[in-house]
């Protein structure tokens, strides 16, 4: 049985041709309109080349964006921004907002100063030795190694980053860019990509038509560029349909989770500066703390697949980090702006897939761009998109078809020769030595990134739903399985996740929400976030197999959820979902424990295109 | 010969009223913490208008909708790849600020510039739509007086309803205190009404009517020319947003009386 949206009966659909669509508006399809626009033109405003489907015009270019408006849903970052200087020399990042050089770098092992988070017995030793050198529970780590330093780089909101590429992509009208519509699949035929069809709008919740029902329409294209992302529904079609290439797959994978912040006064922390934290609050989880202009910080944690707990909450764990003392010292006093979360793939060059086919080209982070040594995703998913605007280039002035052979000789050999590939073969198992803990972890990615990729710690990748022990077994000592019965039992009755219980059991005290810094989790969905869902499209989140969901025990889907959207059924079966509180950060997507029965490679979890979530750029 | 109209909708942008707002005083004047990082929004009460707008052309083969808007052009740009699949319409761009400071009195007489602009416009049958208020802390008097100034008598404001019967004749719905509706007549156009929410939901987004739309949009921006604003005689004292603290908790077993006592206690303080 399954509760998959039913299959639309045939209905007559419009259809519009245009000579490419692209799917999915990040930094890799900003990278790659950046480039394509700059050569459409001749300086005499007559076409470099000519439209197929509107002669005598420029190429039609249109790119079809999910969320609400461009760059929204996203996050903070810091890059070097190579390959964005070398698109832009004459790069201003004054006109950004959020925008700054980096000024200063710091990466600080956080001790735990309360004595809940569950750490090896090696790890406790070495807290014990760091403690004496340490200041508000942390140890600053005096040198930074040259693999894992931003300087010099940038920090600036990738949101805000989208809206000003956005602007002038879209600003001379050759290319034409349009949130608010998602792309529900590829069109392929004959094992080629013929275009893509957009989302059915006037359905009902389980995408039947209703009210206002408009059959989304078929966008005919000569190249179907695909960037949408992590999870993205075009991305994940192709990967089912034509397979990965031998050898690669998606397993590893992490929630970001972050706060906007006006920073308070006493803040003595300059723009540009750039905190890295590990060790608190659990030792798998990662922090980052960006200041930018305007005394405004995004600052946040890393939350991995390879986190062996099932009830990994970002959002509670994202307030305790906050609230260590090494951090707390700068946002004391501050109030919180803007949240978010999104996914993010950390299998980089491993969960490369094929990158190019008849009609269609992959690229950003959905095609395995991320650096998962040098913790690097952003200037790489632009390298890509613009590795591709020249290939398309090359192809549309010397008047040829957009094959796979095409394709090949031009984006993906530009791709092999550049930087990107290079630094991607030495980041391919730098992160292996996690599948087996956080310190066998650590040591493997320091020895890859001081070897440049030739050593480093072994460790089968697994599947997410791989690193899920059961509860009884995550908490053995801690808990008792007789404790843990009647706090799944309680909170079943109240219909509420597990998470919180528990780690109050554990020893987290409980947040002391103020209202104005630390609010409750469904007020981080209006304070911040503004999370939207327009009506007349259809749950996106669905499970595959309801009986699993029936006799599952961990349900990760609910602890995960980023936006409490997924809830326990008083009813008992399978889970809730409210799509008005759904932020779109996909973690339901691989946080589960259990497999898809017609492939092992994904979990129970459907997520499927849709529009909503995020209404603010400002993450 | 079935009537046909020209609809002029006046729209600004907003910074998205969701979104947490905080007045600065600048060295300009009033103005919004980290204003240029918030997502913008066409009026949400224009929005209605533009909608409304639409359909009524629709339902008048021969009719044609102008959207005319004074706001910086770069905001309006974006705006426009979320609103130009909506409806189709045709964009007048005024360059000016949107943020809900500047004069009424100048703005109004800045986009009543642009509307006498129009090529070929037909004042016998113009219809000037847009909100009856603004979500820009705006004053929601420019709307009444761009009809002023273009010499439009028939004013209805908070309009809910339009219908128009077979003599061209308008009856408008007006919504006036306590909940309750006006009925109004007039004879048609031209006339100014200020639209509260109307009736119509949200158009889907159509591609076809982007690109139609787009292809006009963009040559609107580029020769849009800047606001005469001088902001003489106009200033603040200071501005505010409403203060508010959100307490959201779940309560599933908590009575309704004791959750209205709560409730009441609140309200009083």
């Amino acid at each position: 049985m399954s509760t998959e949206t039913a299959t639309m009966p045939e209905v007559e659909r419009q259809t519009m041709p245009v000579d490419i669509a692209c799917v999915g508006f990040g930094p890799a399809t900003g990278g790659f309109l950046h480039t394509l626009q700059q050569g459409l033109m001749n300086e005499d405003g007559t076409p470099a080349v000519e439209s197929k489907v509107m002669p005598g015009m420029p190429p039609q270019v249109i790119c079809y964006e999910r969320a609400d408006d461009l760059g929204f849903g996203v996050s903070g970052v810091v890059t070097e921004g190579r390959a964005i200087r070398e698109s832009m020399p004459d790069l201003d990042l004054g006109e950004i907002p959020t925008a700054a050089e980096v000024t200063s770098e710091k990466v600080a092992y956080l001790l735990d100063p309360i004595g809940a988070s569950r750490r090896s017995g090696l790890l406790k030793v070495t807290d014990t030795l760091i403690k004496p050198f340490a200041k508000n529970h942390a140890f600053t780590i005096p040198w930074i190694p040259p693999f894992l330093r931003k300087e010099p780089g940038m920090v600036f909101s990738i949101g805000q980053f989208c809206q000003w590429v956005g602007q002038r992509v879209t600003a001379d009208g050759t290319v034409q860019v349009w949130p608010g519509t998602p792309v529900s699949e590829a069109l392929i035929d004959d094992e080629k990509v013929k275009g893509v069809r957009l989302l059915d709008q006037g359905v009902d919740r389980d995408g039947k038509p209703a009210a206002g029902f408009m059959p989304g329409m078929d966008i005919e294209a000569a190249l179907t560029v695909v960037g949408d992302g992590p999870f993205g529904a075009v991305g994940r079609q192709l990967d089912e349909h034509f397979g990965m290439p031998e050898g690669h797959h998606s397993r590893d994978w992490a929630v970001g989770m972050k706060f906007v912040i006006d920073l308070p006064e006493s803040c003595n922390l300059k723009p540009g500066a750039v905190l890295h934290t590990m060790g608190y609050p659990e030792p798998e989880i990662f922090g980052f703390f960006y200041v930018f202009p305007d005394r405004v910080a995004s600052c946040g944690i890393f939350v991995p697949s390879w986190f062996e707990s099932p009830t990994r909450t970002a959002y509670r764990y994202l307030q305790h980090w906050l609230m260590h003392p090494w951090i707390w010292q700068h946002v004391e006093g501050g109030s919180l702006r803007s949240w978010g979360a999104k996914s993010i793939a950390e299998s980089g060059r491993k969960g490369e897939p094929h990158l190019v086919g008849d009609g269609y080209a992959r690229i950003g982070e959905g095609s395995g761009g991320t650096n998962v040594l040098r913790n690097s995703g952003v200037d790489e998913a632009w390298a890509t998109g613009s590795q591709l605007g020249e290939a398309v280039l090359e192809l549309l002035k010397d008047g040829k078809p957009f094959t796979k052979e095409n394709l090949e000789a031009t984006y993906v050999r530009r791709r092999r020769e550049s930087w990107l590939e290079k630094e991607s073969v030495k980041a391919e198992n730098a992160r292996n030595g996690f599948q087996k803990g956080f310190v066998r972890g650590i040591i493997g990615t320091a020895m890859a990134g001081m070897t440049g990729g030739r050593l480093h710690l072994g460790g089968e990748i697994m599947r997410p739903s791989e690193h899920v022990p059961t509860l009884e077994d995550y908490y053995k000592g801690r808990v008792s399985a007789e404790e843990i019965t009647e706090i799944r039992k309680a909170c079943e009755a109240k219909g509420a996740g597990l998470h919180d219980a528990l780690m109050d059991k554990v020893g987290w005290p409980e947040i002391p929400l103020d209202g104005k810094l630390l609010v409750s989790q469904q007020d981080a969905l209006l304070l911040g976030g503004k999370v939207q869902a327009p009506p007349g499209y259809a749950d996106h989140v669905t499970f595959h197999d309801t009986t699993i969901c029936e006799s599952c025990e961990e349900r990760i889907c609910i602890e995960a959820c980023s936006g409490q959207a997924i809830t326990m059924n008083p009813e008992g079966g399978t889970p809730l979902f409210e799509r008005e509180k759904c932020v779109h950060c996909g973690a339901c997507l691989w946080n589960c424990s259990h497999t898809d029965p017609s492939n092992p490679e994904r979990g129970n979890v459907n997520f499927q295109a849709s529009t909503g979530g995020f209404h603010s750029a400002e993450n | 010969m079935p009537t046909t109209y020209q609809i002029v909708v006046c729209g600004g942008i907003v910074p998205d009223p969701l979104q947490s707002l905080e007045p600065v005083m600048g060295p300009t004047g009033p103005a919004l913490k980290n204003e240029m990082m918030l997502p913008s929004v066409l009026d949400p009460w224009a929005w209605h208008a533009l909608f409304e707008a639409a359909d009524l052309a629709k339902r008048h083969p021969g009719s044609k909708v102008w959207l005319v808007s004074m706001s910086p052009k770069a905001k309006l740009q974006q705006v426009m790849m979320g609103l130009a699949q909506k409806v189709p319409f045709e964009l007048v761009v005024v360059d000016g600020p949107a943020s809900g400071f500047a004069d009424a009195v100048e703005t109004a007489a800045a986009l009543a510039g642009a509307i006498e602009g129009i090529p070929d416009l037909d004042r016998s049958k113009l219809l000037l739509f847009g909100g009856w208020q603004s979500a820009s802390r705006g004053t929601g008097a420019v709307l009444q007086m761009i009809g002023e100034i273009l010499g439009i008598d028939e004013q209805f404001q908070g309009v809910d309803k339009l219908t128009v019967d077979d003599s061209g004749g308008l009856e408008i719905l007006e919504r006036i205190e306590a909940g309750a509706w006006q009925k109004s007549r007039c004879a048609g156009a031209p006339a100014v009404l200020g639209w509260a929410t109307g009736e119509l939901p949200e158009p889907p987004n159509n591609p076809q009517i982007g690109m139609q739309n787009m292809r006009g949009i963009m040559p609107a921006l580029q020769q849009a020319k800047p606001a005469a604003l001088s902001g003489e005689g106009l200033s603040y004292d200071s501005v505010e947003s409403p203060k508010q603290r959100r307490e959201t908790r779940v309560e599933t077993e908590m009575d309704a009386d004791a959750i209205a006592d709560e409730i009441a206690a609140w309200l009083k303080g």
